[in-house]
């Protein structure tokens, strides 16, 4: 059982829970990130995400791993969907089990900002008018300091 | 031969994500040159480069059989 995948399949939730599940614990938190139809007065038609699979998978794995090493006893799954995704489906899974909540929590909500850093997934909004692939546009900072923050889950704070 | 895989508006631009090139042995810096040259890649300096797939953020020589790929600025979840 992978718990790091990237897929060109539906998600379906329930399998990244079971991932997930043990008996030391007493939380699961999951969260869904959806296609959202508008973004600032614009609205989008679909979707398109690509990856660099083989190192989006290992990157995936790494925030695993970040996770069991600050929170005791959590221990997370993720999938991300790549291809052409419509509004309202499921572009990435993230499962957090923990013996106590609070981690579940924590540790979910730093799986998605650590994947936005370091995963090489990129996304394309397909607009009404127009295309554009995000992150690549000058209005954007997505690496603020030149390169993704990978030391990052090194620190404790 | 050196592979390089190229993602998302870059790929779009250069028309193509995998170009060969018939080097025995390069530095990235070089490689770099080549690709604004052929392709008019100037946004591959705001990419991060992984070789072999392992972030790398030294000018390193890569060899016959290595692969490098440029990241552009990620925009996953």
């Amino acid at each position: 059982m992978n718990r790091f995948q990237i897929t060109t399949q539906p998600i379906i939730v329930e399998d990244i829970v079971k991932k997930v599940e043990k008996r030391e614990a007493g939380a699961i938190t999951t969260f869904i990130g959806t296609v959202r139809e508008w973004t600032a007065g614009r609205r989008t038609v679909r979707l398109e995400y690509e990856a660099y699979e083989p190192m989006a998978v290992q990157m995936l794995s790494q925030i695993g791993a970040e996770i069991s090493a600050k929170w005791e006893g959590a221990e997370a799954a993720i999938t991300h969907r790549v291809g052409v995704l419509d509004i309202g489906e499921a572009a990435v899974v993230i499962a957090v089990s923990s013996p106590h909540r609070k981690a579940a929590y924590e540790a979910n909500e730093y799986a998605i900002e650590r994947i936005k850093q370091i995963v090489p997934i990129w996304k394309k909004e397909i607009w009404e008018d127009g295309e554009e692939w995000i992150g690549d546009q000058l209005e954007t900072t997505a690496y603020p300091n030149g390169k993704p923050d990978l030391e990052k889950g090194d620190s404790h704070d | 031969m050196i592979k390089v895989l190229l993602f998302a508006g870059l790929a779009e631009q250069a028309k193509t994500s995998v170009i060969e090139l018939d080097e025995k042995q390069a530095a990235i810096s070089k490689i770099k040159t080549l690709l604004k040259e052929q392709y008019d890649l100037h946004a591959i300096d705001n990419a991060m480069i992984a070789v072999n797939e392992a972030y790398v953020k030294e000018n390193i020589t890569l060899s016959t059989g290595d692969t490098i790929a440029f990241i552009p600025p990620v925009s996953g979840g």
